[in-house]
């Protein structure tokens, strides 16, 4: 008796979906829209997804903004630890997003490939984290009795369309980079792939990145275009290809507030999609003047 | 160790070492493998707090340096040469995580037996160390980024001779970069303090290094000196006394052999009078009394504005007086053990030194541990730049105060040494500092505040005390070939 | 109140924020363990002001705190009483009658406290009132607009007309560093207030974030060392605010014996503006005596 209970059981047990949510503030809300669409991949659902509203870019990048000052304070070697915490995160979870992955419909290869090669992205950035600086900031021999120097700074809060195509390895090579620097950011997820991105979101939760420094959103991006594009705190776009009519759309709505806006046409899974140019992408270049006291061995010249 | 009959006393607060784990003996760490040479030799190694032996230490002989060279040669020939940066960089981010994880173990080893309060082996040597590991790794697979329209490539094998100061830190300074940059290593920790280089190599070999890509052999300076003259290492990085060095870069003089030299000093810490004068004073202890000023950067040569001389001695001994001298696995001493017999004897020598030659003799009045080797915080006022303790390197817990007038005086005194590795200059005006910066003829300039270190900044001296930078991109050059 | 800005008579140190922060940071390293913790707990019992200065204080609640001021635990012997119970004026009268016998002194605040916007006359007669309650102590607040203005002179000539009104009663002179900007000006309006008569400085209303911290308190025990070491005079200090746990307190403790000396280990000379504290620090004292970590709920709220 017993033991055909068990098993009965055992063949009954249902599974137990997973609400797939989007990612602000460090919190797994729902879109306050309420609406949702379902990414189908040959025939197949994938679930329930959020469909992210004007407001919810607006939350997002409320929370991106509050956190971004403290994020760029830490000192970038905790940067550094950081990025490398996600990245082990993400390599003992890794069977999650290969299967993910393959759901998603992406070949099983490809998809060992995307992760281990996303894993090792985090990895890279990590160790940009306090190098960069030293590529990209000068001593500027000016001719006056000056200490000249220009250093880089985050440029502040960007806005991310990650890639429609690549969604694990697309995201964490566009997400990286960004955050290295000190920046924080608002994420647009792979509207026909979403589920690597909502993943990605649980790791960064568990990883010590402080909430609000990454939110990710999942949804359309011709109903979200305007409204991040127009944002006047958001100070930057970094997007993967996109369609050229939505890709003018941001370029112009940018205008505004003179954003600055990155376009790549990246195959993220070569090493040409990783450098620290990407970092250097959404930093300013920062010059300080300081006066040098002309008091020297040969006497004063004050 | 506080001072007596007062009215709250902290009571004893040593750090446990319960949970460390120290063999009785330790062999060499040759070809991923400990291994014990049949000859036997042996020297112990002491804790210079108590006088008690932690262990007994192999004395190499030439055949274990042969070996560890050859297994260097090895590895380097075989697979680390060929592997990706990327991999290199994550076998050492993995030591830098698992020293991290033993930091507490590192730390009281440190203290145990090299002597230096727990609380500078645990907020300062051990996080350091593995930030240097951090940093390095990360260079690994960035190499042409740092070195722009050139092909960087690995020398080969390195020999490194470290010093007594901060033996892990000074291990993890040689080898992250060694190892970042493709080379394998060959090492030599200083004769009294093995222990932490030898529980790295334990560290090594369970991240799973390839073998032979890190050797570690001990004993005394003749070993040293095989490493260093041993015709199949490529490289030599050595760090200690501006003597040894000479005679390195004098053996090595018929060879190719790449070599850096970290040296001796006698840095010139100078206070302006419109300092913030009890950060001043702050940085002044830190900068004398910071591991019982065994420090080749250590600020023993202070500068003081007459104007304020009067003003910042009084501070600076009344400061002195809250130091705690002792036990360095209490939590709260301030300054530990003298490193040995040796170092301790010299020391001493020199403070006699001081007192003949008419120097204002002045010691704080704390109570010493009975067994080991103890310095109380010590201060020369009324020194002139002739007096040999403001020209001589002492290593010890001994400062020698002098004054001045003009910027144009100190920064002629300041620079009126062999020495050229450090100096700290102390002023609220910031043009001041880069007045300051700009004249001296030191290799790191400390303004308001003293014995900083970070892998990302380079450190190295000028003149006698060494070339070659270590830390930050500039230190990766030292180990490639372009 | 156009007055033209008096010339500047304190010339005061400069001070470094960073090594102070450093400096500050260094006495959180010491280990109080055993007798050293139990001894020093203490010291911290006797040391506090139990405080309550709420627009909605009543008769009952100045009662059950003077009440508490005198029983603080009575299940643990030999405990010693707070050091003061700290009202504003109109319940002065109260706190001296509830007290009595005691030897805790009450203190009263007053001059407009917190804000200190108010006439001279007003001040004083707020002031004389307390004392004319029985007031032991007047805690005054500073006019930070003036001193922003820069005027030294009128902060100091009212820190001086206050110490005559006072009387018998010793003086506290809050600087609300909170409101001062930097630590250069918290030094200079120490120096202020300590040639003025001020017998303690104070370093916050406890109305302003951020109140009391380590850093502000080193520079202020600074300025009383530099005094003493020129006129052999010594002044309290009490920091005020933002400490509730006894760790911290202890870490004060060692500031002072470090900055200062063992003479300053006294309630005479150091208070601790705080009211939480008292429990933690009862908790901690059970927790030595008897072994095991306490509760909240065993020690009582008044």
């Amino acid at each position: 008796m017993e033991e055909s209970n068990k098993n009965s059981s055992k063949s009954e047990r249902l599974e137990v979906l997973k609400t797939y949510k989007m990612y602000i503030d460090g919190k797994f809300p729902r879109t306050e829209s309420a609406r949702y669409y379902q990414p189908m991949v040959n025939g197949l659902s994938l679930g329930n997804v959020c469909l992210a509203s004007r407001k919810d870019v607006r939350n997002a990048v409320v929370a991106a903004r509050s956190a971004q000052a403290a994020w760029a304070r830490r000192t970038a070697y905790n940067r550094a630890q950081i990025l490398y915490r996600i990245g082990e995160m993400l390599e003992g979870r890794s069977q999650q997003f290969l299967d993910e992955l393959v759901r998603q419909g992406v070949d099983k290869e490809t998809a060992e490939k995307q992760v281990a090669e996303s894993i090792d992205r985090l990895i890279y950035y990590a160790g940009w984290c306090d190098k960069y600086q030293q590529l990209f900031s000068s001593v500027n021999p000016v001719a006056s009795s000056h200490f000249n120097f220009s250093t880089l700074e985050p440029v502040g809060v960007v806005f991310t369309v990650a890639s429609r195509t690549c969604p694990l390895l697309g995201l964490v090579s566009l997400i990286a980079p960004v955050i290295a620097s000190g920046n924080t950011c608002v994420v647009l997820a792979s509207e026909t792939c979403p589920l690597s991105a909502i993943t990605f979101a649980e790791v960064l939760a568990t990883s010590d990145v402080p909430g609000g420094v990454v939110n990710i959103l999942t949804g359309r991006i011709e109903e979200l275009t305007e409204h991040f594009s127009r944002h006047l705190d958001v100070n930057a776009i970094a997007c993967d290809r996109l369609d050229s009519e939505v890709n003018t759309k941001i370029k112009e709505f940018a205008a505004e507030n003179i954003k600055r806006v990155k376009t790549y046409h990246q195959d993220w899974s070569t090493d040409a999609a990783a450098s620290p140019y990407f970092i250097q992408d959404f930093c300013e270049v920062k010059t300080t003047w300081h006066p040098i006291e002309q008091i020297t061995e040969s006497g004063a010249s004050y | 160790m506080t001072r007596k009959n007062s009215k709250w006393d902290l009571s004893p607060a040593p750090e446990g070492t319960g949970h460390i784990s120290l063999k009785e003996h330790y062999g060499v760490f040759i070809n991923g493998e400990f291994q014990t040479p049949d000859h036997g030799n042996r020297f112990q190694s002491i804790n210079p707090a108590t006088g008690e032996v932690l262990a007994e230490i192999t004395e190499s002989s030439s055949q274990e340096v042969e070996q560890a060279v050859a297994a260097a040669r090895a590895a380097y020939d075989g697979e680390w040469s060929k592997m990706g940066g990327r991999e290199r960089g994550k076998y050492l981010y993995r030591l830098a995580r698992m020293v991290q994880e033993r930091s507490r173990e590192f730390a009281v080893i440190e203290s145990l037996d090299g002597g230096k309060p727990i609380r500078e082996s645990r907020d300062v040597d051990v996080p350091l160390a593995a930030a240097h590991l951090f940093y390095y790794a990360g260079w690994a697979d960035k190499l042409n980024y740092a070195f722009p329209n050139r092909i960087p490539r690995a020398i080969g094998v390195a020999g490194q001779v470290i010093p007594w100061n901060f033996p892990l830190l000074m291990a993890a300074w040689k080898i992250a970069p060694a190892l970042a940059t493709g080379n394998t290593v060959v090492l030599k920790p200083a004769e009294t303090t093995s222990l932490t280089a030898l529980k790295l190599a334990e560290l090594i070999q369970e991240a799973g290094f390839p073998p032979g890509v890190v050797n570690i052999v001990t004993g005394h300076g003749d070993v040293g000196a095989a490493i260093v003259n041993h015709e199949d290492v490529d490289k030599v990085a050595f760090t200690g006394s501006t003597e040894v060095g000479k005679l390195i870069q004098k053996s090595i003089a018929g060879t190719n052999k790449r070599c850096t030299l970290e040296l001796g000093g006698k840095a010139a810490n100078i206070v302006f009078d419109d300092a913030a004068i009890d950060q001043a004073v702050e940085g002044i202890v830190n900068g004398i009394y910071f591991n019982q000023g065994h420090v080749c950067c250590a600020g023993s040569r202070l500068f003081v504005q007459e104007s304020i001389h009067d003003e910042l001695i009084e501070k600076l001994k009344h400061r002195m007086g809250t130091l705690i001298v002792g036990d360095p696995l209490d939590k709260n001493t301030d300054v530990g053990a003298i490193n040995s017999q040796q170092q301790l004897s010299t020391i001493e020598q020199y403070i006699e030194v001081g007192k003949q030659e008419g120097a204002e003799f002045y010691q704080t009045d704390c109570d010493l541990p009975s067994d080991g080797f103890w310095c109380r915080p010590t201060l020369f006022t009324d020194v002139a730049q002739s007096n040999r303790i403001a020209q001589e390197e002492i290593f010890g817990p001994v400062l020698a105060v002098q004054t001045f007038r003009t910027v144009a005086e100190v920064i002629k005194k300041a620079n009126n040494t062999p020495y050229g590795l450090s100096a700290g200059v102390w002023t609220d005006k910031g043009s001041k500092i880069f007045n300051m910066t700009s004249q001296m003829k030191a290799g790191v300039v400390w303004a308001n505040t003293y014995n900083l270190f970070d892998p990302t900044s380079p450190f190295g001296g000028f003149k006698e005390s060494g070339f070659g930078r270590e830390g930050g991109l500039h230190g990766l050059s030292a180990y490639l070939d372009f | 109140m156009d007055q033209p800005r008096t010339p500047m008579v304190f010339k005061s140190p400069v001070i470094d924020q960073v090594g102070v922060v450093e400096r500050a940071k260094r006495f959180t390293s010491r280990s109080i363990k055993s007798e050293a913790k139990m001894r020093g707990l203490e010291m911290v019992l006797s040391m506090i002001d139990l405080t309550t200065l709420e627009g909605m204080d009543t008769e009952g609640k100045v009662k059950q705190l003077c009440y508490k001021a005198q029983h603080l635990h009575d299940s643990i012997e030999g405990l010693p009483n707070v050091a003061a119970v700290c009202v504003y004026p109109n319940y002065v009268g109260l706190a001296k009658r509830s007290l009595a016998g005691s030897g805790i002194k009450v203190a009263s605040v007053a001059t407009a406290f917190p804000s200190g916007n108010s006439s001279l006359e007003i001040k004083l007669a707020d002031v004389s009132m307390a004392v004319s309650e029985g007031a032991d102590e007047i805690d005054m607040v500073i006019s930070r607009g003036r001193f922003h203005r820069g005027d030294y002179n009128f902060v100091f000539d009212e820190i001086a007309a206050v110490k005559a009104a006072c009387g018998e009663a010793r003086l506290k002179t809050i600087l609300e560093t909170g409101e001062l900007g930097t630590l250069d000006k918290v030094r200079l309006a120490s120096d202020i207030a300590i040639s003025a008569g001020a017998d303690f400085i104070k370093t916050s209303t406890g109305k302003i974030q951020p109140a009391a911290t380590m850093p502000v308190t080193l520079v202020m025990l600074e300025a009383i060392r530099d005094h003493f070491q020129k006129t052999g005079l010594m002044v309290g200090m009490k920091p005020a605010g933002g400490i509730s746990k006894s760790k911290l307190a202890l870490h004060y403790l060692i500031m002072v014996k470090e900055t200062l000396g063992d003479d300053w280990l006294d309630p005479k000379w150091f208070r601790f503006g705080a009211s939480s504290l008292a429990n933690d620090v009862l908790m901690q004292i059970a927790k030595q005596q008897t072994g095991a970590y306490q509760a909240a709920n065993y020690f009582a709220i008044d």
